[in-house]
């Protein structure tokens, strides 16, 4: 089957219950995208669908429609997201493995949500773990990057 | 401080050594140098050289042996290097290493001995002393015990200076000019006409000349990296999803593995396979150590195979059900099972009996690690070698452990240590690796990468000790007068030095370490250690004993001052009898403006533990809702002697204290019928966004050694909470989690 992802079409040979996440990381070699629960409880292994947030442990590929954005396809090193830039700015990043996810949630996020409040950027984030406890980080980012974008 | 006499005496040799167009330099310490790991693996025109600064014709590689585990070792390992060699983090690469006994941690030993961090005596000295040496000799390479930054602080800045001497030497041999005419900045010497030779260029001839050693290290105030704020060296990597961990390594021609355990730890009676082998993508089913596993060329279908197996699984070696592990801990307060009474002060017995005494009991659960990337290793077996790449904290005895499942020698056995994605303490096993490896050997030549599912990760996690306490205590004219605390819990060192084959011999100091050793003058004081029998397998989770003893002690002594009707802030400062910890107590009560009006239904509570030598308080505000407790703020003051990089401290401290909330909130691990009842994060959440307080952070630098502060965050967060709600519900709990007794919004 086919699937794009950053803008690159890939043909895949794979059952249609494998979940995007392992048809990333296994056998396109997109690492980004991370696993750490494979039942929606972390948030590590979020990807955008067509813009929307999306875990990707629990999206079978055959039910895949539409193009997939991983955390490589959002920004690079030398051309950050305003996500990622604010994700430098405060160094939210400890062990980093949630981050991947706790950025592709926070842009997608804003993208729908251009202003949120202190309770909005709770509430929308509250469902990506971080077990290494960057919360803290992760907020003040957030309005730096809310910020940012309006800016832009 | 620093000429490089005081150093040598404390045993540091230097060196540098040619290598192919380059030269590396390095401090091997010990009487009896340990052998060079950079030796190996070197080309033709290498010669002896020695660890932590390597300058080729491709660039400056600067080795951080200890393993970063998120906490930012190898940004702090770097700076201290840069320091002093003259070189901006942007110019230099960072490598761990090679597992090598001349990368022994010296500063875990001192924390072994029975003398308290703030013990200055001779006898304390002399103690850390002899207990370092066995752990020089089994070339102990660990991270651990928040032992990277005290390891590391001489060792690394002394690294960096002799290799800038070194090649100012070499510059002055090129370009004619007296050495202390020369100065150095980004990389390169600057002579006195302008021109400057890069530290590259002159690697070649530093490599012929003897090490510079009459070395003043410099004064802390002409740093230009260590104590401002630094940018960490991984932090775009980890913000654009390009940094590679032990999960995301790929090779040609690698397969995937999983697989299904014992989640009772025991013995496999009998399985069947047969479904799983003609699944798609399934190559093997191989039995290994505590179960079953499956080479895939999938890991999704290596997981669902394993899934697709069914075991008949023995019986758990340990009480299968909580009841049991309960009672055979409160069973343990006896004579028989004594294990420490490093402190008695006072007449306990006399003052116990003059009057009637508080009396309280406190518990801490198993909990698990479950750091976010889930265990992993990836091995390649050849007949010659052995090629392990994965993130741990215990590289050497993996070396040791894979020699011995592999017959090949223990030089051939190449250990990658990865960037890890958490560890808490959970890296610090290898389970994982033996089972790679024991799959590796049936496809020699072809890499095998398994991969825990979360639900194998919680069940075989070697969780954190489960702990109980009991005090009773006296007051005597509005002051705590009698404090008495028997702690009992099996030994997370016996558990996990067994594991090791080591034996784990004389009393367990972590059974009270964050009690025993806290800086009060309490009339009678005793802290009693009683060591359970060993129960389910236990082993160091983020700041260890301390964890557990941290809450119980603390809480105990809330519990006294409350009822002697005195302030909760003001008596344990007036009890304290070190000075760097009294400022740091003051320090808190100051920035929580301790003593200011909450409303009614509000309550602060403060509480203090000095653990791995860094004394840490710890304020909290929370307010009683309707629908439950709610975290409102904390703030929090830590003596860490010297802050390296004020981010990270900041970083550290506040993820501790997350990490201690989360847990001492929501979380447990326990028993039923031998196995973990809780298999991922939706029975274990720890803490999640909506539940973080803001949080203010102070350090100070009063302390009179360097330590680090990845875990002291972490045991003062549970009892400020427990002492928080008291103050705002009247509620003493005193068995974690508090979610047992409290809702929490
Ligand atoms: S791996 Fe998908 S939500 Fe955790
Ligand atoms: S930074 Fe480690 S899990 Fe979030």
């Amino acid at each position: 089957m086919q699937l794009t992802v950053n803008g690159t079409a890939y043909q895949v040979d794979v059952e249609l219950d494998m979940p995007l996440l392992w048809v990333l990381r296994d056998e396109l070699g997109i690492t980004g995208p991370k696993y750490g629960c494979g039942i929606a409880q972390c948030g590590a292994c979020t990807v955008h669908v067509e813009g929307m947030p999306v875990r990707s442990c629990q999206l079978p590929i055959g039910d895949l429609e539409g193009e997939v954005t991983t955390i490589e396809g959002l920004g690079t090193p030398d051309a950050l997201h305003a996500v990622q830039q604010a994700w430098i700015d405060h160094q939210v990043a400890q062990c980093g493995y949630c981050q991947s996810g706790q950025i592709m949630a926070a842009a997608a996020f804003l993208d729908l949500n251009p202003d949120p409040s202190d309770q909005d950027i709770d509430r929308a984030l509250s469902a990506n773990l971080c077990r290494c406890g960057t919360y803290p980080r992760i907020r003040a980012a957030v309005k730096t990057a809310a910020a940012s974008l309006k800016g832009a | 401080m620093g000429r490089l006499k005081t150093i040598a005496r404390r045993t540091f040799l230097i060196g540098s050594a040619a290598i192919v167009g380059g030269v590396a330099f390095g401090t091997v310490m010990y009487k009896r140098p340990a052998k060079n790991p950079l030796l190996q693996d070197l080309g033709p025109g290498a010669a002896a050289i020695t660890p932590y600064v390597l300058i080729t014709q491709e660039g400056i590689t600067l080795i951080t042996p200890r393993a970063d585990k998120g906490q930012g070792a190898y940004s702090v390992q770097a700076a201290l290097i840069a320091e002093e060699l003259d070189v901006e983090l942007d110019q230099i690469t960072v490598d761990p290493g090679t597992p090598s006994p001349a990368y022994y941690n010296t500063a875990l030993a001192n924390d072994m001995a029975p003398f308290r961090s703030t013990d200055d005596s001779i006898i304390a000295e002399f103690t850390r002393a002899v207990l370092d040496a066995p752990v020089k000799f089994l070339g102990i390479q660990i991270t651990g015990g928040s032992t990277t930054v005290p390891d590391s602080y001489e060792k690394l800045r002394m690294a960096g200076a002799v290799a800038r001497e070194t090649l100012k030497a070499a510059a002055a041999k090129v370009s004619n000019q007296p050495v202390d005419q020369l100065t150095t900045a980004r990389g390169a010497v600057h002579l006195p006409d302008g021109r400057m030779l890069t530290y590259i260029e002159l690697a070649a001839t530093a490599a012929t000349l003897n090490p510079v050693t009459d070395i003043t290290l410099r004064d802390p105030q002409d740093w230009r990296l260590i104590g401002k704020p630094m940018q960490r060296i991984d932090i775009a990597a980890k913000s654009t999803g390009t940094q590679a961990y032990g999960i995301d390594i790929r090779m040609p021609d690698m397969l995937h593995a999983a697989v299904t355990l014992n989640p009772r730890r025991g013995s496999v009676n009998s399985y069947d396979a047969t479904t799983a082998e003609t699944m798609r993508g399934v190559r093997k089913v191989v039995p290994v150590t505590g179960g079953i596993g499956v080479i895939a060329d999938n890991t999704w279908r290596a997981m669902q195979a394993a899934k697709a197996i069914s075991v008949d699984w023995g019986a758990a070696p340990y009480p299968a059900d909580m009841d049991a592990h309960w009672k055979s801990l409160t069973d343990s307060f006896t004579d028989d099972q004594l294990d420490s009474q490093y402190r008695n002060d006072g007449d306990i017995a006399g003052a116990l009996g003059n009057a009637e005494p508080v009396s309280a009991e406190y518990r801490a659960p198993y909990l698990a690690h479950a750091p976010l990337e889930p265990i992993n290793a990836t091995v390649l077996v050849t007949d010659a070698r052995v090629d392990i790449w994965t993130g741990t904290q215990i590289p050497r005895f993996i070396q040791a452990n894979i020699s011995k499942i592999t017959g090949i020698d223990a030089d051939n056995i190449h250990v990658h240590v990865l960037m890890m994605g958490g560890s808490f303490g959970h890296r610090l096993e290898d389970m994982v690796v033996r089972q790679a490896t024991e799959l590796a050997m049936t496809v020699k030549g072809t890499p095998v990468k398994l991969t825990y599912s979360r639900e194998q990760d919680f069940a075989q996690d070697f969780t954190r000790q489960i702990a109980m306490a009991q005090l009773r205590g006296t007051l005597r004219n509005g002051q705590v007068d009698t404090f008495d605390l028997g702690i009992a819990m099996p030994s997370v060192i016996g558990s996990q030095m067994g594991r090791q084959g080591f034996p784990a011999a004389g009393p367990d100091t972590q059974i009270v370490a964050g009690a025993w050793d806290q800086p009060f003058a309490i009339p009678n004081y005793r802290i009693t250690g009683y060591r359970a029998p060993e129960l389910a397998p236990i082993s160091s989770w983020r700041s260890v004993g301390a964890s557990t003893n941290g809450f119980f002690h603390d809480c105990a002594l809330d519990e006294l001052i409350h009822a002697a009707g005195a302030d909760p802030l003001a008596e344990r400062i007036r009890l304290c009898n070190h000075a760097a910890s009294r400022t740091v107590l003051e320090t808190v009560g100051e920035m929580s403006n301790w003593g200011s009006k909450l409303d009614e239904n509000q309550g602060r509570g403060v509480a203090f533990c000095l653990s791995f030598g860094v004394p840490c308080a710890e304020v909290i505000e929370v307010t009683a809702t309707p629908a439950g407790v709610r975290i409102d703020k904390v703030f929090a003051v830590a003596d860490v002697g010297r802050i390296i990089d004020p981010v990270n401290f900041e970083a550290q401290v506040s993820g501790g204290i997350v990490f201690g909330l989360g847990h001492a909130m929501n979380c447990e691990i326990t028993y039923a019928d031998g196995a973990a009842q809780q298999s991922n994060y939706h029975q274990f959440e720890g803490l999640r966004l909506y539940q973080c307080p803001e949080i203010k952070v102070r350090g100070l630098e009063n302390g009179r050694t360097i330590r680090g502060v990845g875990e002291p965050g972490v045991p003062p967060a549970a009892p400020a909470l427990a002492n928080a709600i008291f103050a705002a519900t009247g509620q003493r709990i005193r068995e974690m989690p508090f979610n047992k007794y409290i809702k929490f919004v």
